[in-house]
């Protein structure tokens, strides 16, 4: 691995926020590669400067200084237009309270980054969609509204729009926090699954077990990296199996 | 990302808010419909008046007194310091060269009697040219002969006294009687039609003026004379010959005329301007619901804004940029008010028939005014639209991520 080039290169990131007279340090200069491949959490308490990393990392916010190379491409450099086509080409957003459009189909949730990608034509766009949701497993749900499905299949229909544009990175903001173990432990089965055909994923949480299904974890505090280890990766099949059955697990509630 | 697969987008986000959609368009489609309805309103009198007008000569010309004003109040013709007298229709008819036609009139009201029949005309006294001054023609018999009938007890008569007086007899040869005085009819004139405002052209009572003067008015004194001006264009030349005329007879030396001389062309204009302005605040009026609409759209989609903006947000984290945001929310503007633009020329070219068919009304739907109407509208979404979306357009994707 450590022959291959990075996909995802911070070098000494910072990024200040004025508040009024105060400046507030969010990141103080942090460092680390992501690689091909490569499934990483991104831990850390609120107030550690995740959110802010995840969002420059998501090129909607750029940092003060220091070095963000996505795919070979420097892009603090780059401004509005050019940040919106990463966006919309290199990175796929999964988000907590999945953000699909309401009276919208699955499919047509997932069409959406294409509709912003001129090259894709509306049959490719057709195609690619239905093959993303298949990955999630939701084939036979394609033509449902988000109100007429349950939190997992519409986080697994936000999953698929994020692959749809066939990312370099796939960004999930705390992807499961609103979801029930259950429900979670099938969400990082699908991620897992990702993870080897392949993907690369940073996995932003605060929730440590969510972390043990990463193969490495970069956990930060106050706005500097604090740790940077590799996990024994935990199958998240294994887990969910472990959990007793759903039944049961409505009479304890 | 193409213009169509914008279009597509909007009309989607449109579709997702049915009811809100429609109260927008009804603001613009009351709008636009009052517009087209007022202006089919005014477009329509205009024509009727021209028409009327028409009908009765273009080419007429008017004299009458100058009347006197005396502190301000202006007085009765028959207290006017000049008279017209017949030696005058006498001279315009042997000197003046750019008409081709002179005739005095004399009126005298009361109504005319057969049996137990009765109309209730005024008596006008006129000389054999008045027919082509106004553009009368004879449908049966003859007109009375300026030299052989003077002072006749004769008449002419129009088609609706004729109704009045003789509804299942040939009036030819007939008397009628007015104020006593018992005249033959000679000759009946053939329908010019009532207009749709004014008087009915065919409710008259031609007679020679010499019989009004001397028989029913005992006056030597002429009201008016009409003249026909040789054409088009001549109007101007003839007054100013017309009034060198009466002035010389008279060896006139004051500055002031003695006479005012209307021609047709003038009466049009005035008329048609007080119908203009008429039309205009009829239209100004039917514009301020059209501007109201427009703020309904505003209202609507500055709402819409607030209400999605964390569909902004997703739509911008995912690779749309500030312009394909703005374009968004300013097609749903401008479908809006193109869509209530649409429907309100149809209610209004439908609501414009209703009234001329129901009410009998003149109405006349100007292309124009539907052309105009729809590029107003297309105006209308753009300006009201332009600032909501360009609010949309500059949100920060963090900020209306988070927004909830």
């Amino acid at each position: 691995m450590s022959e291959k080039s990075p996909i995802l290169s911070i070098q000494n990131l910072r990024r200040d926020f004025k508040m009024g007279e105060e400046t507030v340090h969010a990141l103080r200069g942090v460092s680390f590669d992501i690689y091909p491949g490569e499934f990483v959490t991104i831990m850390g308490t609120s107030g550690s400067g995740k959110s802010t990393m995840l969002n420059i990392l998501g090129c909607m916010d750029r940092p003060t200084s220091g070095h963000y190379i996505l795919d070979g491409e420097h892009t603090e450099k780059l401004k509005g237009d050019a940040l919106a086509k990463i966006r919309n080409q290199k990175i796929g957003f999964v988000f907590q309270s999945y953000n699909l459009l309401s009276r919208t189909t699955a499919i047509e949730n997932v069409e959406l980054p294409l509709l912003y990608n001129s090259k894709v034509s509306a049959d490719e766009r057709h195609r690619r969609a239905i093959e993303a949701l298949k990955m999630v497993g939701l084939e036979d749900r394609m033509n449902h509204l988000p109100n007429q499905m349950s939190g997992g299949q519409q986080q697994r229909v936000a999953i698929a729009r994020a692959l749809v544009n066939d990312p370099v990175i796939i960004l999930a903001d705390e992807a499961t926090g609103n979801l029930d173990t259950r429900t979670s432990y099938e969400i990082m089965m699908i991620f897992q699954q990702l993870h080897r055909q392949g993907k690369t994923i940073a996995f932003v949480t605060h929730e440590p077990d969510i972390a043990t299904f990463s193969e490495r974890t970069v956990t930060l505090r106050d706005g500097l990296l604090k740790k940077d280890v590799k996990n024994e990766m935990q199958d998240a099949r294994t887990a969910f199996e472990a959990l007793p059955p759903p039944e049961q697990f409505d009479e304890e509630e | 990302m193409g213009p169509i697969t914008l279009i597509k987008i909007s009309l989607k986000a449109l579709l997702r808010n049915r009811m809100r959609t429609f109260l927008s368009v009804l603001g613009i489609v009351i709008g636009v419909a009052a517009v087209i309805t007022m202006v089919a309103m005014g477009e329509g009198s205009k024509k009727s008046i021209k028409e009327q007008m028409t009908a009765m000569g273009t080419n007429a010309i008017t004299i009458m007194p100058n009347q006197s004003r005396r502190g301000g109040v202006q007085m009765d013709a028959s207290s006017s310091t000049e008279t017209l007298e017949e030696e005058d229709v006498i001279a315009l008819r042997k000197e003046a060269t750019y008409i081709d036609a002179v005739s005095p009139l004399i009126s005298v009201g009361g109504q005319a009697i057969v049996g137990n029949n009765n109309s209730p005309t005024s008596l006008s006294g006129v000389s054999a040219d008045y027919l082509k001054i106004r553009n009368y023609e004879i449908a049966d018999g003859v007109m009375f002969d300026d030299e052989t009938d003077r002072m006749a007890k004769v008449c002419v008569i129009g088609q609706t006294v004729v109704k009045n007086l003789f509804p299942d007899s040939d009036p030819i040869g007939k008397t009628i009687r007015y104020k006593n005085i018992p005249l033959k009819v000679i000759g009946t004139l053939k329908a010019k039609g009532s207009g749709d405002f004014g008087q009915d052209q065919d409710d008259v009572i031609f007679t020679p003026y010499q019989t009004v003067m001397k028989r029913f008015g005992a006056t030597t004194k002429i009201r008016q004379i009409l003249a026909n001006s040789i054409g088009e264009g001549y109007a101007e030349k003839a007054t100013e010959e017309i009034m060198g005329i009466l002035k010389e007879r008279r060896s006139w030396t004051k500055p002031t005329d003695p006479f005012r001389i209307f021609t047709q062309e003038e009466m049009i204009t005035m008329v048609t301007s007080t119908s203009d302005l008429l039309s205009l605040v009829l239209t100004a009026i039917a514009g301020i619901s059209l501007f109201v609409g427009g703020i309904g759209i505003m209202n609507i989609m500055y709402v819409s804004v607030t209400e999605r903006t964390k569909e902004i947000g997703l739509r911008m984290a995912i690779g749309a940029r500030g312009r394909d945001i703005l374009l968004q929310f300013l097609f749903e503007s401008v479908i809006i008010s193109l869509l209530g633009g649409a429907i309100g020329i149809a209610l209004g070219v439908a609501a414009s028939e209703i009234v001329k068919n129901v009410m009998n009304w003149p109405m006349s739907v100007s292309f124009m005014s539907v052309v105009v109407s729809f590029g107003v509208c297309f105006a209308t979404g753009v300006f009201f639209g332009w600032y909501p979306a360009r609010k949309a357009s500059r949100l920060d994707p963090i900020e209306a991520l988070r927004f909830e």
